[in-house]
């Protein structure tokens, strides 16, 4: 059975992704299940989608714990171990990750002897619409490296679940969806299919029993004040407010005001500062600031420069 | 016949098409809203021609539904949890009208604490209701058994409305392929609605779910409700007959996997049981004489059908996706109850796992073979179990760590 996570982030199309790729293998007629995973829907939040298929009925469920393909739509991702991009991985995992780092800087950085396969688009994107078309990337690429759908099957696939968009929407889509399986063409069919966990030879567990605790410590209740501050909701960001100092006219606190996330607060200055622990990119700041003063940044570009990249 | 991949809601919202339903009164909850919604865009395109009404909360959507069922007109409806739990005064008191209609309840943990993710707590809080349950396992049984519970429900020998039950998340949000049958075959495997004596209407009062102010009428009303409940089990077995004649899908009350011959058999519900064929299957391979059955109607309890599965084999191990505090497992507790005078009767062993969907794993299936094999040989079943690892444990004290739980008490101490 083939088993493949997608990661990516909400508003990418991860979900989307996992349903072409399971329609693709559907149309070359595997037994196929795909399911996203979100839990409370966040815009920007880590989530991801999976696929089982294989020749015989899926009774597998759940998330996938043992994939033989993982793919990552959002680079920014691996350095957050609540995305779970590495859960379960083995020697035999493939990694597809959307990236315009070289495998070899991915292997080096990560430390992990499984194959990695990286690609980007070719030109750089600016805008968080832009980026939706990593997730395009990563089903050809993915179509490529399972090596059992067609063309023509990935560019039906694209249709059926596209087709609630406009023409050109589906036609760009199915344009870098292509030029990614053809780009791999070399890597065709490196994922191998996984077997079931044997029953003979596993890894023995070890369950508890919980033990009985009284109501002043087993009620589910938050004693603590502020411990949503330890919930970093700027890792959900994928577009960034920077405030121009120059051109802010340090006015009634307008955009801190307007922040849902309570994340702009004043300096000694005066001046609004935005705690990008907590800002999770939604962008009302910038709408509201009479001067303009707020622009916008992508995400990815700047976690570069501030490693120095 | 088209077969593509339709998620559990959308394989339920196809059920509910294919019968041709005339009204659909619907109020949103996750994980179930996918439903209604397919269906308002059928009623919006006109592929199906009756009413959809949108109404301020599942109590009054399922009076709404269960009155649109009294003028003896086809009606569908889906909820979830504590939508479930909030219709639940109606939900009892509409099942005594004596009137089919079929509900869908896309399962969801209940609060508190509050979770999204399924288990049947939501479901089996509906156990007494005196509705019928039958439960999905798969995307296609969502839909066939949406078909199958108006045939069961609209026989005059049972007349009375039934819940399918789908496994939110598992099924809900997941795709697999679903054959989906053919518009007229499906018209004609569950037939036109004979309504027979439900034809309310205004120039002809009748009245409906009357009071009975003594016991003994009341009595002989509950009665027939229980019987008529009883009968569901003969109804489902020819409905399936005819199901499996017209579509080559064969439904048993009760699904016996690998169960034939085996010596040790886990005793399931719902989605996760493919999980639990998955474990056999790898058991098999391994020797192990392990098979699965698996309740597909849950009301009536298919008593007779379960000891008769049961006999001469070992062990059982019982894996109730529900709690029912202070006593254990539901499956756990009717399976005991319907072997409690068989002779040779498996011992049983109860497990509770997959609360608020918690997953279970391949090895925690081979643990509970083990500990079943461990009771035919030493004659002494284990306590009943949470499936539940030390790395869980863990896991909540770092959630109590941050909650302040210890800093509380100390705080009060001093």
């Amino acid at each position: 059975m083939y088993r493949i996570r997608l990661h990516g982030r909400g508003g990418q199309g991860i979900k989307t992704a996992g349903r072409i790729l399971g329609e693709a293998l559907f149309l070359e007629k595997y037994e196929v299940q795909d399911a996203p995973r979100y839990g409370a829907e966040r815009r920007g939040a880590p989530i991801f989608s999976y696929v089982r298929a294989g020749k015989k009925p899926i009774n597998e469920r759940g998330i996938i714990l043992h994939p033989g393909l993982v793919v990552v739509a959002d680079e920014t991702l691996i350095e957050i171990p609540a995305a779970g991009v590495f859960q379960g991985i083995a020697e035999n995992t493939v990694f597809f990750i959307c990236s315009n780092e070289s495998s070899d800087f991915w292997r080096k950085r990560l430390g992990i002897d499984s194959q990695i396969i990286t690609l980007s688009q070719s030109e750089e994107y600016d805008t968080a619409l832009d980026f939706h078309y990593n997730s395009s990337v990563c089903v050809g690429a993915a179509g490529r490296l399972l090596g059992v759908i067609s063309k023509e099957s990935l560019k039906q696939a694209i249709e059926e679940e596209l087709s609630v968009f406009e023409k050109t929407v589906i036609e760009k889509n199915i344009e870098i969806s292509l030029k990614a399986y053809d780009e791999l063409s070399s890597y065709e069919g490196i994922v191998k299919r996984g077997v079931g966990i044997s029953a003979d030879s596993y890894r023995r567990l070890n369950w508890v029993e919980p033990p009985f605790e009284g109501a002043d410590i087993s009620a589910p209740a938050i004693y603590d004040s502020g411990t949503s501050e330890l919930a970093l909701t700027g890792l959900w960001r994928t577009l960034r407010p920077v405030v121009n100092k120059e051109l802010c006219a340090l006015c009634w606190h307008l955009c801190g005001s307007f922040c849902p996330d309570s994340a702009i607060y004043l300096d000694e200055d005066g001046a609004p500062q935005i705690d990008y622990e907590h800002c999770k990119g939604c962008l009302i700041c910038v709408m509201q600031c009479p001067r303009r003063a707020i622009s916008v940044e992508a995400e990815h570009k700047k976690t570069k420069e501030a490693k120095g990249a | 016949m088209k077969r593509k991949l339709l998620t559990g809601n959308a394989a339920a919202a196809w059920g509910a098409r294919l019968a041709n339903v005339d009204y659909v009164p619907a109020f949103p909850i996750t994980p179930q809203t996918e439903i209604i919604e397919t269906l308002a865009g059928w009623f919006d395109e006109g592929a199906l021609k009756g009413r959809f009404v949108t109404l301020d909360s599942e109590h009054s959507m399922v009076t709404a539904a269960a009155s649109a069922a009294v003028t003896g007109v086809r009606v569908f409806s889906a909820t979830s949890s504590q939508g479930l739990l909030y219709a639940s005064e109606m939900l009892y008191a509409v099942s005594g009208y004596r009137v089919p209609w079929v509900l869908v309840n896309v399962s969801r943990g209940l609060s508190s604490p509050v979770t999204l993710e399924a288990d049947h707590n939501d479901i089996f809080a509906l156990r007494d209701s005196g509705f019928l349950q039958l439960h999905a396992s798969t995307c296609q049984e969502a839909l066939d058994m949406v078909l199958m519970a108006y045939q069961i429900a609209e026989d005059v020998r049972v007349r009375l409305p039934v819940i399918v039950n789908i496994d939110g998340f598992y099924l809900s949000f997941t795709r697999e392929p679903v054959e989906i049958p053919d518009e007229n075959k499906a018209r004609e495997f569950i037939g036109e609605f004979d309504a027979h004596n439900i034809s309310f209407r205004a120039n002809v009062p009748l009245s409906h779910a009357s009071a009975v102010l003594q016991g003994s009428i009341y009595s002989y009303f509950r009665y027939e409700h229980h019987l008529a409940a009883i009968q569901a089990i003969s109804v489902f077995n020819e409905s399936a007959e005819k199901f499996e004649k017209m579509f080559n899908r064969s439904y048993a009350l009760i699904e016996s996997y690998m169960a034939d011959g085996a010596d040790y058999v886990f005793i399931m519900i719902g989605s996760f049981a493919t999980k639990a064929k998955e474990a056999v299957d790898m058991l098999r391979e391994a020797g192990s004489l392990t098979g699965l059955l698996r309740l597909r109607m849950f009301r009536p309890f298919p008593e007779e059908e379960m000891k008769k599965l049961l006999k001469g084999k070992k062990a059982a191990a019982v894996i109730d996706q529900n709690l029912a505090p202070g006593k254990g497992g539901v499956i756990y507790t009717e399976t005991a109850a319907a072997l409690c005078n068989e002779k040779e009767a498996p011992f049983l062993i109860s497990y509770i796992g997959g609360l608020g969907g918690r997953d279970i794993t391949a090895e925690e299936f081979y643990e509970i073979e083990k500990e079943m094999r461990k009771a035919a040989e030493t004659k002494k079943p284990p306590m009943a179990r949470l499936l539940f690892s030390e790395a869980e444990l863990e896991a909540v004290r770092k959630l109590q760590g941050i909650a302040g739980v210890e800093k509380k008490n100390e705080q009060r101490k001093n």
